[in-house]
């Protein structure tokens, strides 16, 4: 008798806390809603299954518990019913594997309009890249990344010269206009994720990942390292602040290309190399990204 | 219809090792009994280690700012170790090296394992892996943090704590196991094909055996994947090739690397990976099977039909690996592919728990403590189940992957419930290994406790997954989307894992005042019908059955048999001495 209390109590306190914890999806902001709406089904039909099991064992606990004078009933098989809780299961995993497999063909389909926006990866901080005024993002190479270059943008192809780099973990893009961020690490796997706008790809050192969205709201948003990338993974944060159009706009004016980059490094080292022979400055490597 | 006799044995029998010596006959013990408890005692003594690593992570997670002595690179050292303990060190050698041999020769009715020998080099080769993971610990640099996934390059490079040695004994530690269960896995499917009794055919065996046997194969199958991507990571770590290696910058410093595939590392891992979970997962579903029939009173429900989920499933699970890949980077178009084949495997799946259910309804339930455990697996393993059907779905899993939501899945389908069937099995067959009774009490306050309380844990951690809150995580610190509140879940949650943790004191003061005090166990205490309760002696002795092996008439499940003089009829018993009408109904399969 308690078991079958027991069990009761279990189905319905589950149901009772999903139904009252305060933890639920953050608010989206982007066009991924479609995503939610399948999760709606999968849990409509997975928690309907959840409950008529559970209470279906519990019944059983209840009016079958034991008693010395009475024996289990002996038919071993019942083919007609096996194969309609088959079928019944069947149609239950249609009705959450269809939108499923629509909502995935959507996010693997980039549109034709979407801007393309790089975003480097390194233990731990974030760097993006805008591809300019020609609208295309010039080559890179690991090889080529130094303490100046630290995208590693090759100089000779002239379609980089006006790529904007931001080396920086704030990135600005612009409300309801799709895009496509494209994914690059020099180091190790990262991810780069945003709760609020649903879309995640694990960022690969040697080859270029992506996704695709459009932001919806405009704000301020967290975005995480979601695949674990060393000691310092907790602290590997950046920052996506979504703007209306003008606002966005202006920002990326203000950002430097990657030719201007170049040459006020140059400059620098000049600097810095008249400073040290003056015994001003000591070398050393106050840059290091190490956090620990 | 009469019964059909079985025919009378074509080979004879071969003569067993007999051990003569106090360390032959228990420390290099060619018997499969002993070794079952060699595997079992060294599989839960580092099972225990993993557990208190478990509880050192919930410290940090439940209470950031109290423990200034976990540091972030001993937080991803414990996560790692206690995964890969508990999937591999623990789970795996339990369930395959502790159940599987202790089990098959009994109950296909064989004096032993077909290859005793290469049996005892099993458990020491996996003696030898443990003894190299724990070693791992004491080297500078301490053991790996990479995650349990051992992701390249990460986990080979410096940013990451034990990528000294701690990597390196990781890598040899998981190269023993797999060579050590290789002896052991290719004796129990020999056993299990060439092994049985007169009688016992392949569908008259229990569904332990069947789920013991599956895995075995798959285990066979799958390991090697694992094999050669721990030499190839090794290779890269020690001997600086590029199989995963692409070029890099670590630390600001240009590495010798170039040209490797880091997803050709995951596709390696998760191809063994995904089947590992069934290879827990089969013997746990087999296991179950027989303590619900035995304490229910009941035959299985639908004994083909769990044969035959149990062959679909082993099958499919090598077609879903790359469901744990669907974020990784890889091909997107294989999300199609690899969705369907991953709800599909669903559905013998669902079957499986309905016939358990089914097994329960009509039955004659005695609430023993195998059958408060194998409830326990149904609520656990429903639940956890259908959350992979969210993860299963690629779209789904794209905001969920790495989220709690993943860790909570996990851990309820293939954590609690298989360790739900693990405790379960053990109060079921501690009579037989050990002649005594486990107390009562102490098992009915172990159960609830530990079952309420996993629940508790796991089940809260999914919604803060939607909430958006990453695994692998020393501290949240600040954001602007993760409420207090989930701080306090952290912090209760970490309560409950410390009481489930101590609580785990009582099974182990059970098991060991039992086994030197407990009640007397009578012969055959659950009145099973299989034939590991039918031996002349319990603890059955060396040779198990005696003089002459059994002869097997009838299916494991005979309970309820209309007209049999007892509520359930031994495999082994004569037709004739059945009684009643239920003489012809129990000599048909």
């Amino acid at each position: 008798m308690y078991v079958a209390v027991a069990l009761v109590l279990v189905t319905l306190g589950t149901v009772v806390f999903h139904l009252v914890n305060p933890w639920w999806f953050t608010p989206i902001a982007s066009n991924w809603g479609f995503i939610d709406t399948t999760i709606d089904i999968t849990f409509w039909v997975t928690g309907t299954v959840f409950i008529a099991v559970l209470l279906f064992t519990a019944w059983c606990t209840y009016k079958y518990r034991y008693d010395p004078n009475r024996r289990s009933v002996y038919e071993p098989e019942d083919k007609k019913l096996e194969w309609w809780l088959i079928g019944l299961t069947t149609i239950g995993v249609i009705i959450m594997l269809a939108p499923g497999l629509v909502a995935w063909n959507e996010f693997v389909t980039v549109p034709k309009g979407a801007a393309e926006v790089e975003v480097l990866a390194k233990q731990w901080s974030w760097g993006y890249r805008f591809p300019g005024k020609d609208g295309v993002l010039g080559k890179t190479s690991v090889k080529l990344i130094d303490d100046d270059n630290v995208f590693g943008v090759d100089p000779k192809d002239a379609k980089g010269q006006d790529d904007v780099v931001i080396d920086d973990s704030e990135l600005h893009l612009p409300l309801d206009k799709p895009v496509k961020l494209l994914f690059r690490s020099t180091d190790v796997l990262h991810n780069f994720f945003v709760p609020q706008f649903r879309a995640k790809m694990d960022i690969i050192p040697g080859t270029v990942t992506y996704y695709w969205f459009t932001p919806t709201k405009v704000g301020t948003y967290n975005a995480l390292c979601f695949e674990l990338c060393g000691t310092g993974h907790y602290l590997m944060r950046g920052t996506v602040i979504i703007d209306k159009e003008n606002d966005f706009k202006a920002w990326l004016a203000e950002q430097p290309t990657f030719e201007k980059s170049m040459k006020e490094a140059a400059r620098a080292a000049n600097q810095g190399f008249a400073k040290l022979e003056s015994g001003q400055a000591k070398p050393g490597n106050e840059n290091s990204k190490r956090v620990f | 219809m009469a019964y059909v006799a079985p025919a009378p044995a074509e080979v004879e029998e071969v003569e067993l090792y007999h051990a003569k010596s106090f360390i032959t006959k228990y420390v290099f013990s060619q018997d499969a009994k002993v070794i079952a408890i060699q595997y079992s005692f060294t599989a839960i003594a580092i099972g225990v280690v993993g557990l208190v690593l478990s509880s050192m992570m919930r410290l940090q997670l439940g209470f950031p700012d109290s423990f200034s002595i976990i540091d972030p690179a001993d937080y991803y050292q414990f996560i790692t170790m206690h995964g890969m303990i508990m999937v591999i060190y623990l789970l795996t050698a339990l369930f395959l090296g502790g159940f599987g041999n202790y089990l098959i020769p009994l109950m296909v009715g064989a004096r032993d394992m077909v290859f005793p020998y290469v049996n005892m080099i099993s458990y020491w080769v996996y003696l030898l892996a443990v003894l190299v993971l724990v070693a791992s610990f004491f080297v500078e640099g301490g053991p790996t943090g990479a995650g349990w996934t051992l992701y390249p390059p990460q986990a080979i490079l410096e940013g990451t704590p034990g990528s000294g040695g701690g990597i390196i004994l990781m890598l040899v530690s998981l190269i023993f196991f797999i060579i050590g269960f290789t002896m052991g896995g290719l004796n129990y499917v020999v056993t299990v094909l060439q092994g049985r009794t007169r009688g016992m055919t392949l569908m008259r065996m229990p569904l332990t055996i069947w789920g013991i046997f599956i895995a075995t194969i798959l285990a066979l199958l799958a390991f090697p994947a694992l094999f050669v991507g721990g030499v190839m990571l090794l290779l890269d770590r020690v001997l600086e090739t590029s199989f995963f290696m692409p070029a890099i910058i670590s630390m600001g410093e240009q590495l010798e690397y170039g040209g490797g595939s880091p997803i050709l590392f995951q596709h390696l891992f998760w191809f063994f990976g995904h089947p590992e979970v069934y290879i827990v997962g089969l013997p746990a579903f087999g296991i179950v099977s027989d303590l619900i029939s035995v304490h229910a009173r009941r035959h299985i429900f639908g004994y083909r039909m769990m044969v035959w989920a149990l062959v679909a499933i082993g099958g499919i699970s090598f077609i879903v690996w790359a469901h744990h890949m669907y974020v990784s980077g890889m091909n997107p178009w294989f999300g199609f592919f690899f969705a369907t084949t991953t709800l599909i495997i669903a559905i013998p799946t669902a079957l499986k728990v309905y016939n358990w259910v089914l097994t329960l309804w009509k039955a004659n339930i005695r609430f023993t403590i195998p059958m408060l455990f194998a409830l326990g697996f149904i609520v656990t393993f429903v639940n956890g189940g259908i959350t992979g059907l969210f993860l299963g779905n690629t779209a789904i899993d794209v905001p969920l992957s790495d989220t709690m939501f993943v860790v909570a899945h996990f851990h309820m389908v293939m954590g609690v419930a298989p360790l739900m069937v693990i405790f379960g099995a053990i109060y079921h067959w501690f009579p037989l290994m050990s002649g005594r009774m486990l107390d009562e009490t102490l098992g009915r306050i172990h159960f609830w406790v530990t079952f309420i309380g996993a629940y508790s844990i796991f089940l809260p951690l999914h919604y803060i997954g939607f909430q958006g809150v990453p695994r692998r995580y020393f501290e949240m610190g600040e954001t602007n989307f993760i409420p207090p509140s989930v701080q306090d879940l952290n912090a209760f949650v970490t309560v409950v894992a410390v009481m489930v943790g101590f609580a785990q004191i009582l099974f182990f003061y059970n098991l060991f005042k039992s086994m030197s005090s407990g009640e007397i166990a009578e012969k055959n205490p659950w009145k099973a019908a299989s034939l590991e309760w039918q031996t002349p002696e319990q603890p059955p002795a060396h040779g198990n059955f005696g003089d002459e092996l059994p002869v097997v008439y009838r299916w494991a499940y005979a309970y309820g048999v209309p007209g049999a003089k007892d509520d359930f009829v031994p495999q082994d018993m004569h037709p004739d001495e059945v009684g009643g009408e239920g003489a012809h109904e129990a000599s048909k399969e």
